[in-house]
């Protein structure tokens, strides 16, 4: 097992800095269209070929994967922190606390994003770069995902709650913010490990899926999310398997991410 | 039905081979028993023929559910087809040729006021129940579709100069149509009329088409059966159609519908994605069909709405034709063809594809791509480079934003290409995807964006279609709609050169109202045309007698002439 979180360490290492390391290694940039040579097979002026604009792939994918690895975890971070505050401290406090902050998140979770995206995207100027773009897409995701995180932690801090080193705790003197931040977060932790690297690939995708609202990675800046778009329309993995590197990139970062998480942190 | 005769000079020739013998008795016993065989390959070949030529289920996929089956009140693709298949109309614009023929109305006479049309109907003609087709018939349809409380569509395009329309018996088998103003292409609106019964107890289930509707599963599939009434005749005075019937599946899935295709549980596929036709076209390329240019066209235009939330300076780029002709000379449009629709579209020149043979001004030649010449024009507005951006004349950056549809991929490709284009001379494209209510929303009411890239499906050949569009108090007028008079000079001359066409019926005279209304429109590129689609579709190799054209329905326009044979058709 500490191998295999060796392994994983290295594989995120790898490509983290393979993804810093993008402008030396892939000088063409990202938007460069070689029209002559659009959906071109792997070559060695293009280690993955070229997509359908006849931009280098193997570009795309670096800058995508610093995009994605930069911006993912930080809206899972958000959505994390947010999904402990309100999920954590409702479990801690219970009673109507609990009973509010669950309608709170089922009434969340109830609403229809899909229709509420659309009207936030017509909020929204056109004229933004396609960087102001990316963090606004993250953003929201960071600032939605929380509910679905908020419901387990809830449950898991309202069972600390009547936990034996609490009660200890309490009858030690110790009450309110001070009791939440010293005993019942920090034995959270797992859960909150947990659904921090769960949302991280559902970002990603999301983040792919809110390109048809037109609140995803604007052209022509990559993401995972937009490379994974490309495979619309594959019907078989033997036709042109280059294109499924990003998928590979996502299932390789997103397994070690899992292998570097403890034994607790995969339970809970 | 091309498969099946150039099949049969094929075998005859191999059976004239065997006569060449020396040896006579052989020769003798060889001829006898070739004269045999051949006698019975050709009885096997006629019952063939035969069977192909008379039964067989045709199916193919819709990719919507058709919102309605009463053909009065058609406005969407997939009712369209059904209506179609189903009914019987007075003339047929013929999808190949693009000429008007006659269907249930063996001939017609327009009035030379063009306010009047006469047609005289075919003798003993019923609809699928038996019920006999009259004029009566012809006065009922008119009747419902003039009448208000219907709200039909098609109706709408029958009251252009007013509502009323009078229509007058004269026999059983004469009808007058009388309108309160002229109209131009008169008859050529009755290839959208479909007569329904004024007697039948059936309504309008009672129809006068090749098919009439059998089952309708609603988001499943429509069953389509042979009219036993249908009145038209091949030329051997065998009764149309040759199908039994045609199944028609729902499947908005087009992944699915190709994959049906390619195992043979469809015959048709219409209106085909430049992907998967050329993924097609690598294993089958016989199945394949790139009918050319067809009227359809993508392009780009600025908003230059006076009330739009933009910036003052961006609104006087906007309204520059020079700055428009820079955009246009800027944009590579062969790259547009070959990249975004891997050749399967053509740079496109204006308002009317090539495909439009009776109105396509051919004089024009679609924009030169030359950034040189580009910059040449932006410099005579004032705009300079200056460390490889673009700087109007009071000094701001030329920035602009774009819309598009989502889910349109072609569409944000061609943005793509565009944005590294213009890039190319300086300008910053910011390109943006929206779903498509907010998209309408923002074009047509709120006029909050700067460029769109969408395009046109037309339909209808004649320019008096495009009236919605040209003139400046029209709701479709994209780039400026509903002024209350033209705000420019060329915008006057356009509107008058449209009005001019709508009101004379001499073919001549329209056509050089029209050419010039192209001419302007090139000039001063209110809509840069960017691309004309090619039409492409799929037809299965069981398929005979199939010609797949660029009007709408393109590969059943001849539904009733087609036949089925081969393997495909003996898997089902």
């Amino acid at each position: 097992m500490k191998a295999a979180r060796y392994l994983a360490c290295g594989v995120v290492v790898a490509v983290c800095a393979l993804a810093l390391a993008a402008n030396w290694l892939a000088p063409a940039g990202y938007a460069k269209q070689f029209r002559e040579f659009p959906s071109a097979p792997p070559s060695r002026a293009h280690l993955l070929g070229t997509d359908e604009d006849g931009r280098d792939r193997f570009a795309r994918v670096l800058y995508g994967t610093r995009i994605s690895l930069l911006l993912a975890p930080a809206a899972a971070f958000v959505s994390t922190a947010l999904a402990a505050l309100i999920g954590g401290l409702a479990g801690y406090l219970g009673g109507i606390w609990l009973k509010l902050a669950r309608a709170f998140t089922d009434l969340f979770l109830s609403l229809p994003w899909l229709f509420l995206l659309i009207t936030v995207r017509a909020l929204l100027p056109l004229n933004v770069s396609p960087l102001v773009s990316v963090l606004i897409t993250f953003l929201i995701l960071g600032l939605l995902g929380w509910a679905a995180s908020a419901r387990v932690l809830s449950t898991s801090a309202g069972a600390l709650r009547n936990s034996d080193f609490v009660l200890q705790a309490r009858a030690s003197g110790l009450t309110g913010p001070r009791l939440f931040l010293i005993h019942v977060l920090p034995n959270l932790k797992p859960v909150l490990y947990a659904q921090f690297w769960i949302s991280i690939p559902v970002f990603i995708l999301s983040e792919a899926n809110l390109g048809i609202l037109g609140l995803g990675v604007a052209e022509p800046l990559p993401s995972w999310g937009s490379l994974l778009r490309e495979l619309e329309g594959l019907l078989s993995f033997r036709e042109e398997p280059w294109r499924l590197v990003p998928l590979l990139l996502l299932i390789l970062v997103m397994t070690s991410f899992q292998l570097l998480l403890s034994n607790e942190e995969v339970t809970a | 039905m091309t498969g099946r005769h150039a099949s049969l000079p094929v075998l005859f020739s191999g059976h004239k081979g065997l006569s060449d013998h020396k040896e006579l008795s052989f020769r003798a016993r060889a001829e006898a028993s070739g004269r045999g065989i051949s006698a019975l390959v050709c009885f096997i070949l006629v019952s063939l023929c035969a069977l192909a030529q008379t039964g067989g289920q045709l199916r193919f996929c819709l990719r919507t559910e058709p919102k309605t089956l009463d053909p009065l009140l058609v406005d969407d693709d997939s009712s369209l087809s059904i209506r179609y298949l189903t009914g019987g109309v007075l003339v047929r614009v013929n999808r190949h040729t693009q000429e008007l023929e006659p269907e249930l109305a063996e001939s017609w006479k327009v009035s030379s006021d063009g306010k009047q049309i006469t047609f005289r109907l075919r003798h003993d003609l019923r609809f699928s129940d038996g019920t006999p087709f009259t004029a009566d018939d012809v006065a009922f349809t008119m009747k419902r579709l003039m009448d208000p409380s219907l709200h039909s569509p098609v109706g709408d395009e029958f009251r252009a100069a007013g509502n009323a329309v009078a229509t007058k018996v004269i026999a059983p088998d004469q009808v007058a149509i009388t309108f309160p103003g002229p109209i131009v292409g008169i008859d050529r609106l009755f290839d959208e009329l479909v007569i329904v019964s004024a007697h039948s107890p059936k309504k309008e289930a009672a129809v006068l088409g090749p098919f009439m509707i059998a089952e309708y599963k609603a988001g499943s599939s429509v069953l389509l059966e042979r009219n036993p009434s249908y009145w038209k005749k091949d030329a051997q005075g065998r009764r149309l159609p040759y199908l039994d019937s045609i199944h028609i599946d729902i499947q908005p899935n087009r992944d699915v519908e190709m994959l049906r295709f390619k195992r043979g549980e469809l015959d048709l596929i219409n209106a085909l994605d430049t992907d998967y036709f050329d993924r097609l076209a690598s294993s089958s390329p016989q199945l394949v069909h790139d009918a050319g240019p067809s009227l359809d066209s993508d392009f780009m235009w600025f908003n230059q709405v006076a009330s739009a939330p933009i910036p003052e300076y961006k609104r006087a780029w906007f309204r520059s034709a020079n700055f428009r002709r820079a955009i246009s000379a800027a944009i590579n449009r062969q790259d547009l063809s070959r990249i975004v629709y891997n050749g399967h579209a053509q740079p496109a020149v204006g308002p009317v594809s090539p495909a439009n043979k009776l109105w396509f001004n051919s004089n024009l030649k679609p924009e030169p791509y030359n950034q040189q010449a580009a910059l040449d024009r932006l410099k005579t507005d004032g705009f300079h480079l200056q460390n490889g951006t673009l700087i109007d004349k009071s000094g701001n950056p030329v920035e602009f934003s774009v819309v598009t549809n989502s889910g349109s991929k072609p569409r944000e490709r061609m943005g793509v290409l565009i944005q590294e284009d213009l890039g190319k001379i300086g300008i910053k494209v910011n390109l943006v995807t929206l779903d498509f209510p907010s998209l309408i929303e923002r074009i047509t009411q709120k006029f909050n964006y700067e460029a769109a890239i969408l395009g046109f499906r037309n339909v209808d050949l004649d320019p008096n279609g495009q009236m919605n569009i040209w003139m400046s108090s029209a709701e479709n007028h994209a780039w400026n709609p509903q002024q209350k008079s033209p705000e420019t000079a060329w915008e006057a001359e356009i509107d008058k050169l449209m009005r001019a066409q709508a009101e004379t019926s001499d073919a001549k005279k329209r056509k050089q109202s029209f050419d010039r209304v192209q001419e302007i429109v090139y000039e001063q590129a209110p809509f840069i045309y960017l691309v004309n689609l090619n039409a492409l579709s799929a037809v299965s190799m069981s398929v005979a007698g199939a010609n797949p054209g660029i009007l709408y329905p393109q590969t059943f326009w001849n539904a009733e002439r087609l036949t089925l044979n081969g393997p495909a058709t003996a898997k089902r």
